[in-house]
């Protein structure tokens, strides 16, 4: 099947506005009798059920957590991007684009990520009206902050909790469409497979999470919005639930799976401490704006830490290695994620390390406590100020802007991060790849959508900060309702779906017979055990550094532990009851198949761009020897893989990527 | 560290349920406390016993998925954390540590220490909202100024994590501070003011139907929360209600 | 309006209301009975006045009466709600961690505080009450001080008084701030409300327990 994207002729500032002028519509009066299934109640999934329900659609929408509140869009710190230039800093929707494209290293849809800067504006109004309590100015009016990668403040934030806020705010829309009946919510459900009757989305099968029923599910569209896969390396910043079930059961059944390699590694993460580490805490960008990376330059040095004898406060300054500085003396310490998590590695992997596991670099703040000390102590009329006195003055200044970071590294850690550098590591954060989506947010399968997280249409192959939550809450409250529209305008006479034919009964017992299969397996080891294994293939192998040597071991050691894993994994309890070590293992037999598909989609593409870097696409010579070396030539598509069975042999379609309004460009931060 | 655990068993809603001893050794102080729950149940699971049910999820103390009364105490000992935020060096070598689910006849055990606490979703369906349609034609989001203060003080009470921690250490099993933190949202915002009558009404109507318990301004909501809900919340509530109903 | 206090929070207004009327009831008698401590003549004319004047007697001891019998039957109502709110307990509930005695033992201070009241009516405003309305002896202006000092001359009767007091003062600790939290005054948490309510709650006890034991040791 060729692939169409779907992108509406015309200049790419008209396209999204005569596209929506010209698309089919459904009469308020059939909506009623279309039914909407939404998969996971992020913000994508829960803006879109909340308008989706709005417009008058019937709506059934799910979620594995209790409540629609709790989906993982809630731990978003940072904030929001919009080109509302309410600062008059020359932003604008174009400017928005650009930063996006550039930012995702040119490996985005020009028209998609135009239309995402469009409506950007409207979901901050959207959100006020919500009741959304936006950071304010004295004057009353919205404030701004700056991110990574741009020139303009257009970060719209609530403290450090902007996802938290965005998310109960699209809840509450779903809580008034709930209560008016609209929304149907099933809570603590989880989609195990997908319908399609006649080639079209047509349900899902369900299972209860508490009593352990399969449930089938009929309606005219399926959505997912289930969120990225992180979680396949085991460590992440994910939730524990966070999983992939949902989009690769649409994968299998048509849905090609575009760019899985595409992972975002954020910087400053707080490091792993022990083998019994069960997820990794993030700690925002903006650290990075004061804080100064190193480790100690003498391999002496880096060993006494690592066995505790040596702390670094007691390293001279000429005895350590600011990295970041001296390889990338323009961009220092602010060098984009991707190239900030690398050179992490690169020191670690070399023995530099700064904690018992030889994985974590310090992210250290004392110059710039002397730095605001200095400044205060002249504000303040200090004369001769003592030195104890200017660390003091300026650990208050860092205190106002970060102390809330500070204070969650000290309950982790139990470290003072006042006295003694932080110690930071990178890990998974985010996945631009997912479900490939064309222009209307639809899959290759008729009447099924992916949005959010779990498609791969905006970031390109890197994610700029606060643009997630941008992208989520426009697919979900101003990109889908439209574009559903046009498909279901054909349905109005179809009625409604039973769920009692054929294909319903064959999905639902496809999913039974896999839940008696863990059942009865009789394995002798536990979920965790395959999915830490899984996970270490994938951070070693498939991490921030890949080659082809690698990449085949990975995908080898990844079927072998997979058929393992059908052979000896164990899961106690019955299926009729709540069973989380049940849950675990579908979620894990999936990862285990995803993985290999990321692995040999990294292999395919034999160049560095943005989160998925090749050693053997490097610049070779000049100021920018050894950095990462994108290959406009051969390597300007989108990866979309057809299932076949094995991962191993999926089939790959490429959609060709142009750039008709802006110029590639290679990135430069030295 | 080697430590007993004494935990919650209870087979399903309807089954009853008794204290549990378990033996879990060593420790590190650097895990968080579910993750010593993740080697109490890997340990279950390799000898043939069903895991310890919990509910749990971002494991970074903002989603609110989980609960667990540990030691006499909502999310455990240490102040202004949740459960998953909670290290093991708060516990000593030999110690022994009480695991009970969230208690509150509104919020009935599922399994082992998981709870519903579906009573909070029907008090947010009953007016936890404002009235405003996605369409994307509301006016720009700078046309009504509201004031730092106001916009700071609705953000403190919209921080609420619906844990339910403040039930479950309320000796009255009361509602009150997820309630008030809700209703004070709204009330502080202007965009809240229209529907501010109908919303305390209805959102303290549901509050009782679903059978919590009364306030006694303990104050213990408060210092269980661990997003540092104020008990200010609850008395604007009381407000809202009153001016609600003699208007 | 009506449902408002049939809500759980009218309710708890509701107790707010008669507290507050009830502590500044306990202030009038206070100050009534302070004067016996310094002067037999001005409490025999400020108990005739209470006793006899027909606003005090027949409008504000009604309306004391509803109070009291309002504030406690409401309390111990509230408690069973509450007690069937809460379902199953904890098998260890570590409450002194986040909230003081006082305010987790308000229904045991009460109790005790009944029990108190009971025999307080027995010993004054029954008498009081055959007295003046169904005996209708003749008013004497001069026999309250007499009355006063001739029930605190049994020691056990101090000891009563003054444990009674001690739980008013446990009761009133918690209970003066809770009242005005409960009605929704927002400055309750400053700094200033809450040394009031401690003031209170020890200053007026206090005095009470002081003319107990005035009047017990000043006849021996």
């Amino acid at each position: 099947m060729a692939l169409d994207s779907k992108v509406p002729e015309g200049p790419i500032k008209d396209k999204w506005t005569t596209y929506k002028d010209k698309i089919n519509l459904v009469n308020p009066a059939n909506k009623r009798n279309i039914d909407i299934i939404v998969v996971g109640t992020g913000l994508a999934g829960g803006s879109a059920a909340a308008t989706l329900a709005e417009l008058g659609y019937n709506v059934k929408a799910f979620c594995y957590q209790d409540s629609p509140r709790r989906a993982h869009s809630i731990a978003a710190q940072g904030g929001i991007n919009a080109a509302k230039n309410y600062q008059g800093d020359g932003d604008s929707n174009y400017r928005l684009f650009y930063d996006t494209v550039k930012g995702g290293d040119y490996r985005s849809r020009e028209a998609n990520v135009y239309r995402l800067a469009e409506v950007s504006g409207n979901i901050i109004d959207q959100c006020v009206a919500q009741g959304v309590p936006f950071a304010r100015e004295y004057g009353g009016l919205l404030d701004n902050r700056s991110f990574g990668g741009v020139l303009v403040s257009r970060t719209f934030y609530a403290k450090g909790q902007t996802g938290q806020q965005l998310l109960l705010g699209a809840y509450s829309a779903m809580n008034r469409q709930i209560a008016r009946g609209k929304i149907q919510m099933y809570n603590r459900h989880e989609m195990l497979d997908v319908v399609k009757v006649d080639g079209k989305a047509r349900g899902i099968i369900t299972r209860n999470l508490i009593t352990g029923d399969i449930e089938r599910h009929s309606a005219h569209a399926v959505v997912i919005a289930s969120g990225g896969y992180g979680n396949v390396y085991f460590l992440s910043t994910n939730a524990m639930g966070s999983n992939a079930t949902a989009a690769w059961k649409i994968h299998k059944k048509g849905a090609y799976f575009a760019n899985p390699c595409y992972t975002q590694i954020h910087p400053t993460c707080i490091p792993r401490s022990g083998d019994y580490q069960s997820k990794l805490t993030l700690m925002s960008e903006s650290l990075r704006n004061d804080g100064r990376i190193w480790v100690p330059a003498k391999i002496e040095d880096a060993k006494a830490i690592q066995q505790g004898k040596l702390k670094p406060t007691e390293i001279a300054e000429e005895e350590r290695d600011y990295y970041l500085e001296r390889r990338y003396p323009a961009f220092g310490n602010l060098v984009p994620r991707d190239v900030a998590s690398r050179a992490a590695k690169e020191r670690c992997d070399a023995g530099y390390g700064v904690n018992a596991t030889g994985e974590a670099v310090y992210l250290d703040f004392a110059t710039a406590f002397v730095r605001y000390g200095i400044e205060q102590a002249k504000i303040h009329g200090i004369k001769n100020p003592s030195k104890e006195k200017i660390i003091e003055l300026g650990q208050a200044i860092i205190e106002e802007k970060y102390g809330n970071l500070f204070q969650m590294y000290e309950k982790i850690i139990a470290e003072n991060p006042y006295e003694t550098p932080m110690m930071i590591y990178p890990a998974t954060h985010y996945t631009m790849g997912g479900v490939w989506v064309d222009y209307n947010l639809m899959t290759t399968v008729d009447g099924l959508y992916c949005i959010g997280e779990a498609n791969f249409s905006d970031h390109g192959a890197n994610r700029l900060g606060a643009s997630a939550l941008m992208q989520g809450l426009a697919d979900g409250y101003f990109v889908l309702p439209y574009t559903i529209g046009d498909y279901l305008s054909n349905d109005i006479r179809t009625g409604t779906i039973s769920t009692d034919s054929k294909e319903f009964e064959d999905a639902e017992e496809e999913v039974t017979d896999r839940i008696n299969f863990f059942m009865n397996n009789n394995g002798t080891k536990s979920v965790d055990y395959f999915h830490k294994r899984l996970g270490k293939v994938m951070w070693d192998k498939v991490g921030m550094a890949r080659n082809e040597k690698h990449l085949n071991e990975a995908m080898a050691e990844i079927k072998a532990i997979r058929e393992e894993f059908w052979k000896d994994v164990k899961v106690p309890g019955s299926a009729n009851e709540m069973n989380l070590e049940l849950e675990k293992a579908g979620r894990v037999a999936d990862f285990l198949e995803l993985g290999e598909l990321f692995a040999k989609d990294a292999l395919d593409r034999n160049e560095s761009c943005g989160g998925h870097f090749r050693e053997e696409s490097v610049e070779l010579d000049g100021e920018q020897k050894g950095e990462a070396k994108r290959n406009d030539t051969d390597y300007a598509y989108v990866a979309a893989w057809e299932y076949k069975g094995e991962p191993a042999d999926a089939v790959l379609h490429k959609e060709k990527l142009e750039f008709k309004d802006i110029e590639l460009k290679q990135r430069s931060y030295k | 560290m080697n430590l007993t655990l004494k935990i919650w068993r209870q087979k399903d809603a309807s089954s009853k349920g008794q204290m549990v001893n378990y033996k879990v050794n060593d420790i590190s102080e650097h895990m968080s406390f579910l993750e010593m729950m993740d080697v109490l149940n890997e340990q279950l699971v390799n000898s043939g016993e069903e895991p310890v049910a919990f509910d749990h999820d971002c494991r970074e103390g903002i989603c609110g998925m989980c609960s667990m009364y540990i030691n006499g105490e909502a999310h455990g000992p240490d102040r202004g954390v949740t459960t998953c935020q909670l290290h093991m060096r708060m516990f000593k070598d030999g110690d022994t540590i009480t695991i009970e689910p969230f208690r509150a006849a509104a919020f009935p055990v599922i399994k082992d220490l998981v709870v519903d606490r579906m009573a909070f979703e029907r008090i947010q369906q009953a007016g936890g909202y404002i009235s405003v349609n996605t369409s994307g034609n509301t006016q720009d989001a700078n046309s009504i100024p509201i004031s730092k203060h106001a916009a700071d003080e609705a953000m403190d009470a919209a921080t609420c994590i619906g844990c339910g921690a403040c039930v479950a250490t309320c000796k009255n099993s009361s509602a009150m501070l997820f309630v008030g933190a809700k209703v004070s949202q709204y009330a502080l915002l202007p965009q809240g003011q229209v529907e501010a009558s109908d919303r305390v009404l209805n959102m303290v109507a549901q509050m009782d139907l679903e059978g919590f318990g009364n306030c006694t301004n303990t104050g213990a909501c408060e210092v269980e929360c661990p997003k540092g809900i104020s008990l200010e919340n609850i008395a604007r509530m009381n407000r809202e209600l009153m001016k609600a109903s003699f208007k | 309006m009506s449902g408002f206090f049939k809500s759980s929070i009218g309710r708890k207004v509701a107790m707010a209301l008669s507290a507050l009327f009830l502590m500044f009831f306990l202030i009038i008698h206070l100050s009534v009975n302070i004067t016996s401590v310094f002067s037999k003549d001005i409490f025999n004319v400020a108990s005739h006045f209470m006793g006899t004047n027909w606003l005090i007697q027949f409008i504000m001891q009604p309306v004391l009466i509803f109070g009291v019998v309002y504030h406690f039957v409401m309390g111990f109502v509230l408690e069973l709600k509450n007690r069937k709110a809460v379902g199953i307990t904890y098998a260890k509930n570590n409450g002194a961690a986040n909230s003081t005695w006082m305010s987790r033992n308000m229904i045991y201070s009460g109790a005790f505080i009944l029990i108190f009241l009971v025999i307080h009516f027995l010993d004054f405003w029954i008498p009081e009450v055959k007295y003046k309305y169904i005996d209708v002896i003749p008013e004497d202006p001069n026999r309250y001080y007499e009355e006063l000092v001739h029930k605190f001359v049994p020691i056990w009767r101090v000891a009563l008084y003054t444990i009674g007091f001690i739980f008013l003062s446990l009761h009133l600790m918690h209970g003066f701030k809770s009242a005005f939290q409960s009605i929704g005054i927002p400055s309750i948490r400053k700094k200033i409300f809450q040394t009031c309510g401690k003031i209170f709650a020890i200053v007026v006890p206090l005095g009470f327990i002081v003319i107990a034991l005035f009047h017990h040791f000043n006849n021996h």
